[in-house]
């Protein structure tokens, strides 16, 4: 059974308007020590996903439909202190800006320590050793000093390693990061990333990396999803996206990157912006901007089409396969 | 150089730049007891060190580094919004930098600035309209109304905002649309020289390509020279004419962009351009710095990129490397590449 499954995911925001759905139908699955992206731009829904698989979203927001099954239990329906025990635990997050996330007037030991003691009925030295332990794991030099600085003593950086190995104390089985790197300079990203993914290896620890950096998608993760609108329009093996996009998005969005173009031609721009969620338009959310729009796309919500080892919400797609498929019948 | 390369004509010059930040407080905070003594001390943050670049005339310059380089400050520096601390800067041979504001006024209509963050650019108590009219109006005194409103037209549907929007607010358009306001706003005064600090960082990927593409055709319809200030390589390479690489404050490598992309030759140009995550590569195989960039306030001796050099002896240690032009038409300052080390 895979470690992580989450089905039919629905998330819906209570709004003065009315409600507004930011996740609409999400399933996918993740297994012990695999590497998952989700990418997608502003808006769509990749962090509110990363959220509410730890069921962190909070008011107006709920998860109002669906079931996220870990370790024989639906977290959409444990008790808050039920979920205590997997937050941070079981499962832990790394948050995008790490001056934000770390403590500024608890030193790093204090804050990893604390987290530690609350998890497990440990002493304070030897919680110590362990926060020592981890520190060394990801790379802190003289962890034994380092441990009594404050965050502001820290550069950039080093915060977002203390950040991660805070993520790893308790041993958990996923770590959610959510754009771990996009507060940082380009050689710190590729650091820090190399770190993440060298840690996930050793400890068999599951990644699912939320971030908008395809390229950063492509070193890092074995699987990808591809989110727009609130809703997933393609997932499958991040080499088969890469290579080979189905979906019009996903094709917009890698030639949309400059590496892609002829340098001091124009770059290949998808036309418009994505829709705010209160004006998802009917059908396909994308058709607006779709350069292969038909008919069907502007009435019906297009469902799942296997293509390769991908899954693609497209209804081009499906239609070349229901082609494909045909020609063959008659062979 | 073969004969028949033409000296490009210069547009905008910086000679020997210097700005540095006074950070020590007020005069009470300044005052140290030091061996028996009241001494006033003064910190300083040295955000550039001895800058020369020259902006040719048409094309794109980019300016590239990690945060804290001082490639905003670059930046604000040649617009005049920072006052240099030593060197100066000229624009078709006059020199800019010393000038009182309205002496600048005739500078300020052909040089103008994009920022990066487009929700702080925008004030957003006025309408579009009203931002777009405000410089037409400061840098035309003469236009009459109708030839103002026409300017603002012609450069909203230019920029692809479409005119009647006017009477809008900023909170009511999304960051591209923003963005693309903000290039309006630029490019109502038809200047021939624009700083663009960061324009697209704060935008998504799908809007940067559209952003990029407008600058890109505002260049070649309007002839504008760019100097473009970012983080993101790829851009860089897709976007600009000739790179310059700064760090901690000076400038390590200039080159074309080509050359620059296809053979780097200052240490840390190589790791940076390793560091950008490709789609193509399935492994990360970046060239690894040792450490951190150095705090800008006590600036290391010699090199300042020494510390993190896997390169580096005793002499870029001590001796502060010259730019030195190299074959391919760039300009490298290192030790290494002098001696045929590197």
């Amino acid at each position: 059974m895979a470690l992580l499954e989450v089905k039919n995911l629905e998330v819906s925001f209570g709004l003065r308007s009315g409600a507004v759905k930011a996740l609409r139908n999400i399933s996918f699955s993740l297994e012990r020590g695999e590497r998952l992206g989700l990418v997608g731009e502003s808006g769509a829904g990749k962090s509110v996903l990363g959220f509410s698989i730890l069921n962190l979203i909070s008011k107006p927001g709920r998860i109002s439909g669906g079931e996220i099954w870990f370790d024989g239990k639906n977290l959409a329906d444990l008790s808050a202190k039920e979920l205590r025990d997997v937050r941070g635990n079981r499962i832990s997050m790394i948050f995008q800006d790490p001056m934000m996330t770390l403590n500024p007037v608890l030193t790093i030991g204090q804050q990893m320590i604390e987290c530690l003691k609350a998890h497990r009925k440990i002493s304070t030295e030897d919680a110590r050793t362990i926060a020592i332990q981890k520190l060394k794991q990801v790379y802190i030099p003289s962890p034994e000093t380092r441990i009594d600085q404050y965050p502001h003593e820290l550069s950039g950086g080093m915060r977002q390693r203390i950040v991660i190995a805070i993520g790893l104390l308790m041993d958990p089985d996923i770590i959610i990061a959510d754009e771990p790197t996009t507060a940082l300079d380009v050689t710190i990203q590729a650091e820090i990333m190399e770190l993440m993914v060298e840690l996930c290896d050793r400890n068999n620890v599951a990644l699912i990396l939320i971030t908008h950096d395809l390229g950063v998608v492509s070193q890092v993760t074995q699987k990808a999803i591809v989110m727009y609108a609130g809703r997933i329009i393609e997932q499958g093996p991040t080499k088969e996206i890469i290579n080979d996009a189905q979906h019009p998005y996903t094709q917009g969005l890698m030639n949309a990157l400059p590496q892609m173009a002829i340098p001091g031609q124009r770059l290949n721009q998808i036309r418009g912006a994505m829709p705010p969620l209160q004006r998802i338009p009917v059908g396909c959310a994308f058709n607006p901007r779709c350069d292969y729009v038909m008919d069907l796309c502007t009435k019906q919500l297009p469902g799942y089409t296997a293509s390769g080892n991908c899954k693609v919400a497209c209804h081009m797609v499906a239609d070349m396969k229901r082609k494909a498929e045909q020609s063959t019948d008659e062979v | 150089m073969s004969a028949e390369n033409q000296q490009p004509e210069s547009l905008v010059q910086i000679r020997d730049l210097y700005k540095k930040f006074n950070i020590s407080g007020d005069f009470l905070d300044q005052l140290k007891f030091k061996g028996g003594k009241i001494v006033r001390e003064q910190e300083y943050v040295h955000a550039i060190n001895g800058v020369n670049l020259d902006v040719h005339k048409g094309e794109a310059l980019c300016v590239v580094g990690e945060s804290g380089c001082g490639k905003s400050t670059v930046a604000r520096t040649v617009m005049g919004l920072l006052t240099p601390s030593k060197g100066n800067i000229s624009y078709r041979g006059e020199r800019i930098d010393n000038l009182e504001d309205k002496a600048l006024m005739p500078y300020r209509k052909k040089m103008q600035m994009i920022f990066q963050n487009p929700y702080a650019s925008l004030n957003p108590r006025m309408t579009i309209g009203q931002t777009l009219m405000e410089p037409v109006k400061l840098h035309n005194p003469t236009w009459t109304p109708t030839e103002i409103r026409d300017k603002v037209h012609e450069v909203m549907f230019s920029v692809g905002i479409d005119p009647s929007w006017g009477e809008r607010f900023a909170h009511e358009f999304s960051g591209g649309q923003r963005q693309r306001i903000s290039i309006a706003r630029a490019l109502a005064v038809d200047p021939e020289f624009i700083v663009a600090d960061e324009p697209i960082s704060a935008l998504d990927v799908s809007i940067q390509a559209q952003v990029l593409n407008l600058m890109m055709d505002a260049q070649e319809k309007r002839d504008l020279t760019y100097l473009f200030i970012t983080h993101d390589l790829s851009v860089v390479e897709h976007f600009g004419t000739r790179v310059a690489v700064m760090y901690l404050g000076s400038l390590c490598e200039l080159a074309p962009t080509k050359s620059l992309f296809a053979a780097p030759r200052h240490p840390y140009t190589q790791a940076l351009l390793s560091a950008i995550p490709r789609l193509e590569d399935d492994r990360p195989s970046h060239i690894k710095l040792q450490g951190e960039v150095p705090t800008p306030v006590n600036l290391p001796s010699g090199c300042v990129f020494h510390g993190r050099c896997p390169h580096a002896n005793d002499r870029c240690k001590q001796e502060i490397p010259m730019l030195i032009a190299t074959d391919d038409g760039g300009q490298v300052a290192c030790h290494g590449v002098e001696e045929g080390r590197l």
